[in-house]
């Protein structure tokens, strides 16, 4: 604006002032870079509208089709065109609430070390360490989990479970033979072990926001290390905490090869964890270049937005947790 | 307090503390896992002809995955390309010259975009690119891969722009530049090492990823000239050797496997020391 307002100025005592004033603006590139910048930036907004306006009206086919059923259908037949979402939004589901009943309480309880008892070169080194290991591709998880998680639970952790908690009562029918190796709980094996990192990387910087006068309140009370974390750090720190799971849950959910390689890749909906099934990811991922039809290539489609959909809302929701606790703390 | 709830509490707390601590080395254990994992599988699948051969048909053994790393290069130059400067001027808007609304919703987008799982940008890259053509291409395949190195671009672009002290900026402009000036010359140039660092990382990130390729760039047994044809990738490679059903496939997958983990994570461990010790290299 300042730039705008000296050209004015300086115009009266040149000759032709119209044509100076621009070629000065021109010259100073203020709002030539301005716009440009300005066009790259909207570009972003352009493309993430396209991105879902492309995945609306490809997905019409199917939608115009099915309807809601869409979400409830347990058949996915190729063959006679008949497509429902039900099984692939349960493995989605299942796998990924699987994970986080191994990766929070894991990632949760390294990021409370980190944060609280490790000294600081230390924790600077583990978190470092935790970092590359969030940048290992995924398909490369997902090589280790066919030829290490798969056979150990074959082996190993299925029979085990089957045995143990299989009698028990109410959860025992989660833990029902066949056990083929692959299934839910593998590919939920192996994405704690990818969203771990998220978990404990968001929550350290949380906790590391926890003021320091908390900690030395609770410790003054005589409360002991663990109490004054667990019941003064950790609670201050719960929003930006959930806000962690909720990250690592969308990541989770979206996650294609890892667990594309470990699922098993059955379209059905089986209350045994140990059963084989299929994710929203995986059966685009499988299924994509072999699709038949317009309508095949639009249900494919149509769980692309789905799954788009649900990572939309928990990133969201995500965000707005994180930024709560960072700002304000999060107590009332 | 009598004397056992005392003792109660101090166990607890021994207990828990050890626990926390068991954690986070467990985790980090999964790390030198992985590698020792690989280097132990893949290294002695690795050897000369890895690099420099072509696959052989099904029933060969030997041969080489020398076609999947020229395509990967070529894959991560089109990202590059289309992305990198997008992320780019879209970071110096950001930090330069956003209005608070507007800024704040490109911020919230990239976000957005950068959550957007892999696979569905995937899809997004074939409605744009392949369908209207009708076949797979290297060049959809790079249009993915740039789509998710935008996100990443803007947001350590804006990060490391704001991170300029504010005295180089008072100071270029007293100077009389202006304001245009004063971000070319002095701080861009002040931010340049963080940046081109966050780019590297960018594309360190999307060299792992599979997802977007499968029906974009496809794979392709042999070498794949010019633009417009599939070609092959390392992850893709390591994803179809992987769940292939013969003994020497699963061996060539563990040594591509390990080249891609080691380029992945020798460009961030380089990126992330850099960054740490660049502190004063930044401010310049």
């Amino acid at each position: 604006m300042s730039t705008t307002a000296t050209t004015i100025a300086r115009a009266p005592s040149q000759p032709s002032g119209g044509a100076r004033a621009f070629v000065q603006r021109l010259r100073h590139g203020d709002e030539i870079a301005h716009l440009i910048t300005l066009t790259f930036a909207a570009g972003i907004l352009l493309l993430t509208s396209m991105l879902v306006y492309e995945l609306w009206v490809n997905s019409h086919l199917s939608r115009a089709k099915f309807g809601w059923l869409f979400f409830w259908t347990r058949t996915w037949d190729p063959m006679f065109g008949d497509f429902g979402a039900a099984p692939f939004i349960y493995g989605t589901l299942i796998t990924s609430i699987v994970s986080l009943v191994i990766a929070v309480p894991l990632g949760l309880s390294a990021a409370i070390f980190l944060a609280e008892l490790a000294p600081r070169r230390i924790s600077d080194s583990i978190s470092f360490l935790i970092d590359l290991l969030a940048a290992v591709p995924s398909v490369i998880y997902g090589l280790l989990g066919i030829f290490i998680v798969v056979p150990l639970v074959r082996t190993t952790i299925g029979p085990l479970l089957i045995n143990t908690l299989g009698h028990v009562p109410a959860i025992g029918k989660l833990f029902r033979p066949p056990n083929y190796g692959v299934g839910f709980l593998t590919a939920g094996i192996v994405l704690a072990i990818m969203v771990v990192p998220f978990i404990i990387s968001v929550s350290r910087e949380v906790l590391l926001t926890v003021p320091r006068d908390q900690r030395e309140a609770a410790l003054a009370l005589g409360a002991t290390r663990w109490e004054s974390t667990w019941q003064v750090v950790v609670p201050w720190a719960r929003t930006g905490i959930m806000g962690s799971i909720f990250l690592a849950l969308a990541r989770a959910l979206g996650e294609t090869m890892a667990v594309t390689m470990v699922i098993g890749n059955d379209p059905k909906i089986v209350a045994s964890l140990l059963a084989p099934g299929y994710t929203i990811a995986a059966v685009i991922a499988n299924e994509f270049t072999e699709a038949t039809g317009d309508l095949y290539l639009s249900a494919l489609i149509e769980l692309g937005l789905v799954l788009f959909l649900m990572t939309f809302i928990l990133n969201g929701l995500a965000r707005i947790l994180i930024v709560a606790t960072e700002r304000g703390g999060g107590h009332p | 307090m009598d004397r056992a709830r005392l003792l109660w509490r101090k166990s607890l707390n021994g207990v828990m503390l050890t626990l926390t601590g068991v954690s986070a080395f467990a985790v980090v254990s999964v790390l030198f896992l992985i590698l020792g994992y690989l280097l132990w599988n893949g290294g002695s699948s690795l050897n000369w002809d890895f690099f420099t051969k072509l696959p052989k048909p099904v029933g060969e053994t030997g041969g080489g995955m020398a076609n999947a790393i020229i395509g990967s290069l070529k894959l991560l130059l089109l990202a590059a390309l289309m992305g990198l400067p997008v992320g780019l001027l879209a970071g110096v808007y950001l930090a330069e010259f956003g209005s608070k609304t507007f800024a704040f919703v490109i911020r919230y987008t990239t976000d957005l975009l950068n959550g957007v799982p892999s696979i569905v940008i995937g899809i997004f890259a074939y409605s744009l690119v392949v369908l209207p053509v009708k076949h797979f291409s290297a060049l959809a395949g790079g249009v993915a891969l740039g789509m998710m190195v935008i996100p990443i671009t803007v947001r350590s672009t804006e990060e490391f722009l704001r991170s300029v002290p504010g005295s180089l900026r008072e100071g270029a402009m007293a100077l009389g530049a202006s304001k245009w000036k004063t971000i070319a010359t002095v701080i861009l140039p002040a931010a340049s090492g963080g940046i081109l660092t966050g780019m590297l990382l960018a594309l360190a990130r999307v060299a792992g990823e599979t997802a977007p390729l499968l029906f974009t760039a496809f794979s392709n047994r042999f070498w794949s000239p010019g633009w417009g044809q599939p070609t092959a990738s390392l992850p893709v490679m390591i994803y179809t050797y992987a769940i292939a059903p013969y003994d020497d496939w699963h061996r060539q997958a563990w040594a591509a496997g390990l080249v891609l983990l080691l380029l992945v994570l020798l460009a961030n461990l380089g990126c992330r020391l850099a960054l740490s010790r660049g502190g004063s290299a930044r401010s310049v």
